[in-house]
């Protein structure tokens, strides 16, 4: 079983409760850091650690963290992403709810890091019940002067405010976040300037994902060379993954980095194989935005190699055989799933998630929804996965925010691996109202 | 009236209950002197769960209270899905139809609803009981299908359980 950094005290019974947090080690971080740490000392320990973003892009965090601008004089934020909304993830929600004062713990470390004085964690609306364990927490951090001035008699002063979003999965792209915060409509903002020079009011602002703010407590407890020895190559520490589709075993798991799919999928103590006894055909490995792999590419790499739940191993083969680590939302297909079907399905998700922004994707997504509407519903043609392709390019790099290639690459991926099934779509409709296509062979050259 | 019509910012502005005005001056009051607009979700959530929709008085009332002019409230109500801009039922079911929770049988948890409660999507009951709305991914994919009303989750669904559901919400709304 492999260690736990971030999950370990989850199911302790009243651990929701500072006196119980506290008890079991909670905010030793905060301890070491203020009392011991300046705030460069504790940016050191986030870089030594090779922490890598865990909301999805997986940039390293210290060196996000060291990007900060400094003026005199002017006010800097540390903002929380919670909006976790990136179809296949679920693992913040788990973390807040189970843990409300591990991110609160990180949430204090981390500001103190960043010189920042006022931090607030932006949450995604549908989740107010975990905002209000949030909320209790907070209280309780301020009235054990963990929060408020002077925290634990080192001169530092912190406050900390959570605060709900509204539905709109584009605000946990980071500056569309800021503008939500604000209280405006979630468009992206053109970078630069980057929110680390011009964020949240203007302030020079680090936004950070629930996870990574979560890992900067083992981080400063323990080290970050420490943190650094586990894992594999550039993928270190632990990350929670959220298993989710036809799994014996769906939930969130914290894993090693570096541990094999084939463990992940089928192993005991992860998520026991597939569901009713049925055969794997597919997975995304990182969350709805990043490409689908076949059952032949998901356990091994096309080179034969084992592949691993790591940054590189994942993405092993670029987009010809590989795909992402993402947000760690992982979604397994059983055999009986149509890809035809689903593709227009996350499709119609980024068409109705669009901001609106920008042309390419306002448009394109819609099309690409349209378009994945008439293949599955049996009136397409085999122009139609031409012309799929033909919009997935003029999305691709067009756009203000990654929406856009959120919606295309998925697209692109599936019709790159399961050509077939699409075309089968198109040349027998009725049949395919009626059944699934099936698993697909591998190429004789896999 | 709906707040793109040109004469909502005219529609007068309704009062709220003692309850949420001190609500709202209480989350308007966590941000800095200034930036009070940075409520306005949490406001407008406010608005909704009194009066079960967010309507263009509503909103007018909304704008005098964060000082702001209307159509900066309307531009955000608009945008963010989870505010209902049309009155709906006592109980409104947001039902998940992306993809991990399709993968489980969300089509048919939809499918099941509409044909229990006799209406389509985004239709209310006769009665005023229910309204069902689909959505995009809450954040809940491991244990789908699900869906949310009033903010709570009903997760790994299945008929028994949607029966129990709906007749536990239809009677906590007659009491």
């Amino acid at each position: 079983m492999s260690r736990k950094l971030l999950i370990e005290h989850a199911d302790v019974p009243g651990i929701t409760s500072f006196e119980t947090y506290r008890k079991h080690g909670g905010y030793a971080s905060v301890e070491k850091a203020l009392k011991t740490m300046s705030p460069e000392d504790v940016v050191e320990e986030v870089k030594k650690s090779g922490l890598r973003g865990r909301g999805g892009a997986g940039f390293p965090t210290g060196m996000k963290w060291s990007f900060l601008a400094k003026p005199e004089g002017v006010e800097r934020h540390l903002v929380c992403n919670a909006d976790e909304s990136e179809p296949g993830t679920f693992k913040d929600r788990y973390l807040m709810e189970k843990l409300p004062h591990l991110l609160i713990e990180g949430m204090i470390t981390s500001s103190y890091a960043l010189g920042a004085r006022r931090s607030y964690i932006y949450i995604r609306g549908e989740f107010m019940y975990v905002l209000r364990i949030l909320e209790k927490a907070i209280a309780e951090a301020y009235a054990n002067g963990m929060l408020g001035k002077n925290i634990l008699g080192s001169g530092y002063d912190l406050d900390l405010v959570v605060t709900p979003g509204g539905g709109a999965y584009i605000c946990g792209e980071e500056t569309a976040l800021l503008e939500s915060l604000e209280g405006k409509r979630g468009n992206p903002r053109m970078k630069p300037p980057f929110p680390a020079v011009k964020g949240l009011w203007g302030n020079p602002t680090v936004v950070n994902n629930v996870e990574s703010i979560a890992a900067v407590v083992p981080i400063v407890n323990e080290g970050g060379e420490a943190y650094a020895k586990i894992g594999i190559e550039r993928s270190t520490g632990t990350k929670l993954i959220s298993a989710s589709g036809n799994l014996v075993r769906p939930g969130v798991y914290e894993i090693e980095l570096g541990l094999s799919v084939e463990e992940f999928i089928y192993g005991d103590n992860y998520c026991r194989g597939i569901a009713n006894g049925k055969k794997l055909k597919a997975c995304i490995p990182g969350g709805s935005s990043v490409p689908i792999l076949p059952h032949y590419l998901v356990t091994k790499t096309a080179a034969g190699t084992d592949r691993l739940m790591t940054y590189e191993s994942l993405a092993d083969g670029g987009f010809a055989s590989g795909s992402m680590l993402g947000s760690g939302g992982f979604i397994v297909f059983d055999e009986d799933q149509c890809i035809v079907r689903n593709t227009w399905n996350f499709a119609r998700f980024y068409a109705h998630e669009s901001c609106g922004q920008c042309s390419p994707c306002r448009e394109g997504t819609g099309w690409m929804e349209k378009v994945l509407y008439r293949l599955e519903h049996g009136t397409g043609t085999l122009e139609d996965i031409t012309l799929l392709e033909e919009i997935n390019k003029k999305i691709e790099g067009n756009t203000i925010c990654p929406l856009g290639d959120a919606a295309a690459w998925p697209v692109a991926a599936a019709i790159r691996h399961f050509r077939d099934e699409f075309e089968w779509h198109v040349k027998s409709p009725q049949e395919a109202q009626t059944r699934n296509y099936g698993l697909i062979q591998a190429p004789l050259e896999a | 009236m709906k707040a793109d019509h040109p004469q909502a910012v005219n529609e007068a502005p309704i009062e709220f209950s003692a309850n949420t005005m001190a609500e709202m001056n209480r989350v308007i009051g966590l941000f800095p002197e200034g930036k009070q607009k940075s409520a306005i979700l949490s406001v407008l959530h406010l608005v909704q769960d009194e009066l079960g929709w967010v309507s263009v008085g509503a909103m007018n009332r909304v704008a005098q209270i964060l000082d702001i002019q209307p159509i900066e409230v309307y531009e955000v109500a608009t945008f963010y899905t989870m505010f209902h801009l049309d009155p709906v039922g006592k109980n409104v079911l947001e039902v998940c139809r992306t993809g991990p929770c399709q993968l489980v049988g969300s089509d048919d948890l939809i499918t099941y609803i509409e044909e229990k409660l006799d209406i389509k999507v985004g239709e209310t009951t006769k009665d005023g009981m229910f309204t069902l709305k689909t959505v995009e991914c809450l954040g809940a994919c491991g244990y789908g299908p699900m869906l949310m009303c009033k903010y709570q989750f009903y997760e790994r669904l299945n008929k028994e359980k949607v029966n129990e559901m709906l007749d536990a919400m239809r009677e906590a709304s007659n009491s």
